[in-house]
């Protein structure tokens, strides 16, 4: 099963060090495979904190989350609430 | 890295610094940061073997993180998250899957595999324009390095456990390095950096392999297991040798090892010059193995024990007690003849590799020798104990080195007697008529070599780094190290300074460094009236020949023709025809290192 969102980086710092290995985690619960993708820029492994990182998304950014697998769904729901808590940061 | 290219019969040119020839399989040692072998592997066994080794460095560098998480303590526990950041850097695809791939494509060591990993890491992180982002590469970079640590505590081809005679191709190498090796296994030493007086050079002329230095790129020319001719003669190596240059290096080796031998069955005989004048002839060791050799070379005593060797074998400081069994063993073999122990000359280029000295812009003019000890007390105090408690058991004599003025020989000699003070309270036998001396090698100290003079039993010029201050010239900077110059009119006067105020005082005075053991050189000094000469052994028996085809009036005659000329060069060609006419196979056998006498 594959399933598709659309995420908005909220917090301040973007996806820095913290967020990707929140993002990490969370992924790890999980048997689906996720992957981002970022306009103009190669899809990228969801379960590495480095390919996260590389992908550069400051505040603002949008991406495209892709999950393929039995439990997809509830993963990027998940997902995409840890992006609109920011994380779990302040600002 | 570039990729190195497969050469055939290629020959670079570099600085020869300890002569022999030998022909041998090249060993490349990547020194940058953490020491890396580059390395192919053989067949599908050995790939297999690597990646395991692999995923086991991986393993345990996932529980160091784990238990170093463990141990953090309450206050500091919020920043816990960055060790889970470092847990999933070792996990990261782009760390693990991506250097096993490699290790399985290319072939290469887990290492090699390794850094290729990062530096594809890194070029990505480069490129990200938000600092906090592009910041994180540091945690990468710690992770990598706990990695190859963990490899290497593993692997069966460190510095330290190289089983077969290879030849050590390096950019550079540190005490800490050579002493991590097993000298056994090392047939010779090519560097891309360093000078004739850099450590390499120094390590081996102890070891009595060949090296060459300077060779500014060699790194990136020759591979793990090429064969290799290493000319210490010449300064010249040749990559991938065809057979009738291995043929005709097999004879030039035997030639130098027949006539070494010969003139190896005359270094007994005293260094008198033809009008009988006599100069002492004493070797400059490193360590205790080599005081034999000294012996068999025709050294009359220790001119200069370097002793840093102790310090920077183990990655702590040694005891007292290590450091007097050391020293009374050397005043012991040499005995009836003398030892001159230098106190601790760290710093400069040799680096404590476990001391939290923090990193130097220049090293050379920081925090080393005397005034490291004077800040160290503790350190200097218990070398000083050992030396003092050994000097009971032969003729030694205590030497500072590196003083620039008259308060810190006061303050070095100050020390040295509370420690001879508390010797006595506790009943331990010294020697109570112990020679002090120090060491001439800042310019300052030769300004006022007349005020030292009073202070002390005797004088060592050290002209290596003598030379380096006074010319300005950093002697491991490859870039400048062709300026490096002991025929500089300016050197000759100091050293003429530092002898005149010697013997104004009546003290004695020797010179120890490489000038000392050159051939070019010896005349010169002949003239100035230095009157012991301390060089490596392996150059004794060829000087104390040199020395008994001189004679004194005819040098003294020639330096004050020599202080008539103004540039190094005058001086060099004035010498250079001199030495030839009286010691003819130095020039036409190459005997002696090719000097850069020759190149001008």
């Amino acid at each position: 099963m594959e399933q598709t969102k659309n995420l908005k980086i909220k917090n301040d710092l973007g996806l820095h060090g913290r967020a990707a290995a929140k993002i990490v985690e969370l992924t790890k619960q999980y048997k689906s495979k996720l992957y981002f993708k970022k306009d103009g820029h190669e899809e990228v492994d969801g379960s590495s904190i480095l390919s996260i990182l590389t992908l550069a998304c400051p505040r603002g950014t949008e991406i495209q989350a892709r999950a393929i697998g039995e439990d997809s769904e509830e993963l990027l729901d998940k997902l995409s609430l840890l992006f609109e808590k920011r994380f779990g940061e302040r600002k | 890295m570039t990729d190195p290219a497969i050469t055939e019969n290629t020959t670079l040119k570099g600085i020869a610094v300890s002569p022999g020839i030998i022909i041998g399989r090249a060993r490349l040692v990547d020194r940058s940061k953490q020491r890396i072998i580059y390395q192919y592997l053989l067949n599908g066994k050995e790939v297999k073997k690597e990646v395991k080794r692999f995923k086991e460095a991986l393993k345990l560098t996932k529980k160091q993180i784990i238990d170093l998480k463990n141990r953090m303590s309450d206050q500091i526990k919020e920043h816990s998250f960055i060790l889970d950041a470092h847990q999933m850097i070792v996990d990261d695809s782009m760390v693990s899957d991506a250097t096993i791939n490699t290790i399985l494509k290319e072939k290469i060591n887990a290492e090699w595999a390794l850094k290729r990993s990062i530096q594809g890491i890194r070029q990505l992180f480069d490129e990200i324009d938000y600092e906090y982002i592009r910041g994180r590469i540091s945690d990468v970079e710690n992770v990598a390095e706990r990695i190859l640590r963990n490899l290497a505590g593993k692997e069966q081809d460190s510095l330290s456990k190289i089983n077969e005679r290879v030849i050590i191709v390096a950019h550079d190498l540190s005490p800490a390095d050579t002493s991590e090796l097993n000298t056994a296994m090392v047939m010779g030493f090519i560097t891309d950096v360093g000078g004739k007086t850099s450590h390499t050079a120094i390590m081996a002329q102890a070891l009595k392999i060949p090296a060459v230095v300077g060779l500014e790129s060699v790194t990136t020319h020759v591979q793990d297991g090429n064969l290799l001719i290493v000319d210490g003669y010449k300064g010249e190596i040749i990559i991938g040798p065809d057979d009738d240059t291995i043929m005709a290096y097999q004879e030039k080796q035997a030639y130098y090892d027949r006539y070494i031998s010969s003139i190896l069955r005359l270094s007994h005989l005293p260094a008198e010059t033809v009008d009988g004048y006599r100069v002492s002839v004493k070797a400059n060791i490193e360590f205790l193995e080599e005081v034999v050799a000294a012996k068999d070379h025709g050294a009359e005593g220790i001119g200069l024990y370097r002793t840093e060797y102790l310090y920077l074998r183990s990655k702590k400081i040694p005891s007292e007690e290590e450091l007097f069994e050391d020293y009374r063993q050397v005043a012991e073999i040499i005995s009836p003849d003398q030892v001159t122990i230098r106190t601790l000359d760290l710093g400069g280029d040799k680096f404590l590799s476990a001391q939290d000295l923090t990193v130097e812009i220049n090293p050379s003019l920081g925090l080393r020798a005397i005034r490291f000890c004077l800040k160290e007390p503790k350190i200097f105090k218990s070398q000083l104990r050992a030396i003092l408690r050994a000097s009971a058991y032969g003729q030694i004599r205590v030497m500072f080195p590196m003083i620039s003025g008259l308060q810190e020989l006061l303050e070095a000699k100050n020390i040295l007697h509370e420690v001879m003070n508390d010797l006595e309270k506790e009943n331990i036998e010294y020697d109570h008529s112990i020679k002090v001396g120090v060491m001439i090698e800042v310019p300052s100290a030769v300004s006022v070599a007349d005020i030292l003079a009073k202070h002390v039993d005797f004088f060592s010029i050290g002209t290596n780094d003598l030379i380096q201050y006074a010319l300005a010239i950093d002697r491991v900077n490859e870039h400048v190290a062709y300026m490096y110059e002991p025929y500089h009119p300016a050197v000759i006067r100091m050293i003429m300074q530092v002898v005149k105020a010697a013997k104004d005082s009546g003290i004695e005075v020797s010179l120890c460094g490489e000038m000392a053991g050159d051939p070019f050189c010896t005349a010169l000094l002949l003239g100035i009236g230095i009157d012991e000469l301390s060089m490596n052994s392996g150059g004794i028996p060829l000087l104390k020949k040199l020395i008994r085809s001189l004679s004194k009036k005819e040098s003294e005659k020639d330096l004050k023709a020599i202080l008539k000329l103004s540039t190094s060069d005058e001086v060099k060609k004035f010498i250079s025809e001199k030495t030839e006419t009286l010691v003819p196979e130095i020039q036409e056998k190459g005997l002696y290192m090719d000097r850069s006498l020759y190149n001008s």
